[in-house]
């Protein structure tokens, strides 16, 4: 594992159940993740997927990535165009930095309208490294 | 006129900022301790297979920590109520919608079923007022630190953004919308204490006419109204009238404590006046933060109420452009 070493992208195709399972698993009630025509009524087209659900994404992204022993530590995640159903998310991601057994990962998913997330993760490589 | 909205604009900033550094949640604690069938339900819908989240030694995915803190369907508890007050405040203001832009996430301990989850939150930040895709609003910022049994287990900073949608009507002028409902429901500010030695100040400020008391011996002048000359202590004494201009001498911004007929943060001056007495009032016409020793200033009289005016002074408008 080096700087400048790429992960494999990871295409997450965005459905209104993932959309929605992610938001009801993170107790997260907001109606726009949940209620469409709520969600028109504040302005956006459809739901949209909430932020802790595109944070597990990236955790997963990474921690698939890099196996069962690899221990996340810090996942910053900053959120642009939204997820909404029917769309595709492709995650992307680079290895930063590396210090020991720690890698900086920077994460990027797009989507079929612009950037959804841009984030940055640490992560201890542990034993499978 | 633009220049008193953009003033009531930079008001409502104003007011927002003051939340920063309050709590957000106080003693909150997880509804439910770390379990199994959360985890589940949580990598079932991420769609993760991470061996490390199941079997006997199962630890939660460490991207869950926040959903240990939330309310659900049955909403939060203990939220502060400077937190319910700050996002009210912007609620009022049209801002009514939300939106999450930021996760900073900090794991410092694996959290394991049984954990049982403490934390607190503290407003860490509010943006001014910015202008996004989505619409116009104001970013909130605040910081969690969440904890099992006393000990850190991570720390979870949070962004949103609460606005009001971009193709959605607001009613204008919007600064009416904060300010002119809480006025009329909002308590009378307190009455000025008028007794035999000052009665004669009072009636001229009911004619718009600031007057300061001269000593009919020495000539000294003297505000407030005394019953004697503290120069010579002659009880004589005739008025003159404030021409209106005057200087900050000093000044403070009242944050605190709340007092229900005012809306703070505000500025309270210590004005010269041009004659060389100093009288402490309201500088208006300026955001709070800008008022400065030295400012010039000129006298207004403003009404508050059927029975209340109040000599103030505005922020002259040379004074507006150098500080803007």
């Amino acid at each position: 594992m080096r700087v400048g070493d790429g992960l494999p992208p990871l295409e997450i195709p965005i459905t209104r159940t993932l959309v929605v399972a992610g938001a009801i698993a993170s107790r997260d009630y907001q109606d726009v993740h949940h209620d469409p025509e709520l969600a028109v009524r504040r302005g956006s087209p459809d739901v949209f997927m909430n932020i802790l659900t595109t944070n597990g994404l990236v955790g997963r992204y990474v921690t698939d990535h890099f196996g069962p022993y690899a221990v996340l530590r810090k996942v910053a995640v900053r959120l642009g165009a939204p997820n909404y159903p029917g769309d595709t998310m492709v995650l992307r991601g680079t290895v930063e930095a590396m210090d020991g057994d720690t890698a900086v990962v920077r994460v990027v998913g797009e989507n079929g309208i612009g950037r959804h997330v841009t984030g940055t993760v640490t992560v201890i490589l542990g034993g499978a490294s | 006129m633009s220049d008193d909205l953009s003033v009531r604009l930079d008001d409502l900033s104003a007011r927002l900022k003051a939340y920063e550094g309050r709590p957000a949640v106080l003693d909150g604690h997880g509804k439910d301790p770390v379990n199994a069938p959360m985890i589940r339900h949580w990598c079932e819908a991420m769609g993760d297979t991470n061996p490390a989240y199941t079997g006997p030694d199962a630890i939660a995915p460490p991207t869950m920590l926040q959903v240990w803190t939330m309310g659900g369907l049955s909403g939060h508890e203990g939220r502060s109520e400077a937190y319910d007050e700050l996002l009210g405040a912007l609620d009022d203001a049209g801002y009514t919608s939300v939106v999450a832009t930021d996760c900073e996430q900090e794991y410092l301990r694996a959290l394991r079923p049984g954990d049982e989850i403490t934390f607190d939150s503290v407003i860490e930040s509010v943006s001014g007022r910015k202008t996004t895709r989505l619409g116009t609003g104001y970013f909130v910022t605040t910081r969690m630190d969440v904890r099992v049994g006393g000990e850190s287990a991570g720390t979870h900073r949070f962004r949103i953004l609460k606005y009001a949608p971009a193709n959605r009507k607001r009613k204008e002028p919007e600064p009416e919308l904060e300010s002119e409902p809480q006025r009329s429901q909002r308590p009378p500010r307190p009455r000025p204490v008028v007794n035999r030695d000052n009665a004669g100040f009072w009636e001229g400020v009911g004619r718009h006419r600031l007057l300061i008391q001269r000593c009919a011996d020495c000539a000294t002048l003297r505000l407030p109204w005394l019953p004697g000359c503290n120069a010579c202590g002659s009880p004589d004494w005739d008025t003159v009238e404030a021409g209106g201009e005057g200087v900050v001498y000093s000044y403070v911004v009242m944050h605190h404590p709340p007092f229900p007929a005012f809306d703070p943060p505000y500025a309270v001056g210590l004005i010269e006046l041009v004659e060389g007495v100093r009288i402490v009032s309201n500088v208006i016409g300026v955001p709070y933060d800008k008022v400065r020793i030295g400012m010039p200033v000129r006298l207004e009289f403003v009404r508050y109420d059927d029975e209340l005016q109040l000599p103030v002074f505005r922020a002259s408008d040379d004074a507006e452009e150098v500080v803007a």
